[in-house]
């Protein structure tokens, strides 16, 4: 679960590290509480979970309450790369001497965590390690040893920060590394982390990943989860407990497995076809997960056409084949249907279907032949 | 001959008393897995359809001399439980649960390399391990499995594992080993391990192998399968046309930039001699080409 930059300054706070003063505005009134509270001058930051605000004119500096209702409102509601802006962080404008990179994420090929430090920041971090990848000092941390003060101060050394800001920097990526571990991030980025005049260190930005697999011991993240913005497919499937993932195409994909249903989306786009969406129904899914994942997908106004693309293993076909029937039953599914049913119990499943078949709810025997099947509806 | 596990493995059952654990514990064991034992702390001198349950994994081992664990836990438990195992004596971890946090992974992986250097943990989130006719351990259904080689079998999907051993089973082509190596961030076994072991097993003349996207382990594979494998590897990797930067269901699978896409895998794969497929039929049907003219 990505976080919005405010939500990310917060849960940075909670870990001590240093970020603006600064409070949220979902109206340009509440931008002026904010400003007011804060003092002049302002930044005024759309909070949208994409790239690129700043050029999209959805970072702006205020410093008179007039600047602020002009920008403010301009900025509500403002459409970035297909995000609208509803709401605002509004916070006291540093003075920046000089901007840094820091992250943690997970090493996945040596299985360790990895800091990445750089003096070159406020620019994308990908550009400066395709043009200058010097610039970039990485640190390998054992998750059994985890990173402390000393190796933290050899570090900011090696990235080459100035000295003014080491002894600050140091301690702020400690405490940014335990945010990382302890608050369960996949990512944990400050882009940039800077140095003011006046010789203070402190994050200007916040980039957050939660791993959501951790949320059973997190239950202070259900506040994020309240503001996520999502497709109404998705809400709609998450709600359902399905894995779930709109995409734009007129095949409707129903499959077992999250390595068979981007296998499938693979097969349709071969035979011509584009797929409407992504959809795992996971292990074990019974006929109320499959008929509940027939009506998600029945509520998607581009699909032409379903493709069940089932092989089952701890999914039982035969739930399957009662799910479908079971959907058909409380729902007119305004697409038809293409079947193709292996593995566990599969000759019950097709058994089950077999009566309720015809030139809108079929079965294929193989991948492939279902996927054509299928892309032929969807092209008529 | 298989890989990692073989016809005297004998396998213990952690979480053996719970539904799940119950259900492939018992599949496991009617497929003739050597299936000694069962761990649940408080469970101890009970026993499920004859098999006997242990308080712990070190009574258990004491008890039945096994060497293996099949871990079957919910998420909030399985870091614990591996670590468990391996401090009790086993040396084969398969793990199959889905959805241990990302940090748990990294913190047990290490204490297995650092601590526990014998031992090998396979999973996180993985169908298992099948030889065919010998030992099942996990969730695959052991009759889509044909024993008698001579393809050795390894994929980080679940599904797509089933539908490998499908596409050969159904021509006649049976397979020393199948492994789930599982698609989260910090598996335990990776392809590499696969397929060295499978290069080394003289009875495994050929290998199938099935990636997605996210990460680079496809890539790594590539590398090593150029400089020392001598038998060919056909691949498949799925995700063509996932989009960037949202999990396909895996937590491993993601794009990230313009890094782990199923694209740049696949060329990674051809350069280093593999047959590259464009989907699990056609892999299959090339696997069987290959078998056919060995």
């Amino acid at each position: 679960m990505d976080l919005f930059e405010y939500q990310g300054k917060q849960y940075f706070s909670r870990f001590g590290i240093p970020v603006s003063p600064g409070g949220v505005a979902d109206t340009v009134a509440e931008a002026l509480e904010v400003a007011a509270r804060v003092g002049f001058p302002v930044v005024i930051k759309a909070q949208v979970k994409v790239g690129g605000r700043g050029k999209a004119g959805g970072v702006k500096l205020a410093t008179s309450e007039d600047e602020v209702r002009t920008h403010a409102g301009n900025i509500l509601g403002l459409d970035i790369k297909g995000h609208v802006v509803k709401r605002l962080w509004v916070e006291h404008a540093s003075d920046i001497a000089k901007e840094y990179y820091a992250s943690f994420t997970l090493d996945r090929p040596n299985k360790v965590h990895l800091g990445m430090l750089s003096a070159q920041g406020g620019v994308e971090i990908e550009v400066v390690a395709e043009e200058n990848p010097d610039a970039i000092a990485m640190l390998q941390i054992d998750p059994l040893v985890g990173l402390d003060v000393a190796t933290a101060r050899r570090w900011v050394a090696e990235a080459g920060l100035d000295e003014e800001a080491r002894s600050q920097a140091a301690e702020l990526l400690v405490k940014l590394y335990t945010c990382y571990v302890e608050g369960d991030c996949d990512l944990a980025e400050v882009n940039p982390l800077i140095l003011t005049p006046d010789g203070r260190v402190h994050a200007l930005d916040a980039k957050v990943t939660l791993d959501e697999n951790a949320s059973f011991r997190h239950p202070e993240w259900d506040e994020f989860r309240a503001t996520e913005t999502e497709d109404p497919r998705e809400k709609m499937a998450k709600e359902k407990g399905l894995n779930y993932i709109g995409l734009d195409g007129t095949v409707g994909i129903i499959a077992n497995g999250a390595g068979l249903a981007m296998s499938t989306l693979d097969v349709v786009n071969q035979v011509g076809g584009t797929a409407a969406n992504f959809l795992d129904i996971g292990g074990g899914a019974n006929a109320d997960v499959m008929a509940a994942a027939l009506e998600v997908i029945n509520q998607d106004p581009k699909v032409k056409a379903i493709f069940v693309n089932i092989f089952g293993g701890i999914t039982r076909v035969d739930e399957v084949a009662k799910g479908v029937i079971e959907a058909l039953s409380r729902v007119t599914i305004a697409s038809p249907i293409v079947l193709r049913l292996d593995g566990t119990n599969a000759t019950e499943g097709r058994a089950i279907l077999e009566p309720h078949l015809n030139d809108r709810l079929l079965t294929e025997p193989t991948m492939l032949d279902a996927a054509r099947r299928a892309v032929a509806f969807a092209n008529l | 001959m298989s890989i990692f596990v073989d016809e005297n493995t004998k396998v213990i059952v952690q979480g053996l008393t719970g539904g799940q654990g119950r259900f492939h514990g018992l599949r496991n064991r009617d497929y003739g897995t050597k299936i000694v034992g069962g761990v649940t702390p408080g469970k101890g001198g009970t026993d499920v359809e004859g098999i006997p349950v242990f308080n712990t994994v070190a009574e258990a081992v004491a008890a039945t001399g096994a060497t293996a664990s099949f871990v079957v836990v919910p998420p909030k438990f399985a870091a614990d439980a591996i670590l468990e195992a391996a401090q009790g004596g086993i040396t084969f971890i398969v793990s199959i649960t889905e959805g241990i946090p990302a940090h748990d992974e990294a913190r047990v992986y290490n204490r297995l390399v650092e601590e526990f250097p014998g031992v090998r943990l396979l999973g996180p989130n993985c169908p298992g391990i099948i030889s065919p006719g010998k030992c099942n351990i996990g969730i695959t259904s052991g009759d889509i499995a044909l024993a008698g080689g001579p393809v050795g079998i390894v994929s980080r999907s679940g599904t797509l594992t089933y539908q490998a051993l499908h596409e050969l089973s159904q021509q006649g082509i049976g397979q020393t080993t199948c492994v789930g190596i599982g698609g989260d961030p910090v598996p335990g076994t990776n392809f590499i391990d696969c397929l060295a072991a499978f290069e080394a097993d003289p009875e495994t003349k050929a290998v199938m192998m099935i990636g997605e996207i996210g990460g680079s382990e496809e890539e790594r594979a590539a590398e090593w399968i150029k400089a020392h494998m001598t038998k060919p590897v056909v691949a498949y990797v799925a995700g063509v046309t996932a989009p960037a930067g949202r999990k396909m269901g895996h937590a491993g699978a993601i794009i990230s930039g313009s890094k782990g896409t199923a694209q740049a895998k696949m060329a990674a794969l051809a350069e280093a001699g593999v047959h590259v497929c464009q989907n699990p039929t056609e892999a299959g049907e090339k696997m069987v080409e290959i078998v056919r003219a060995l």
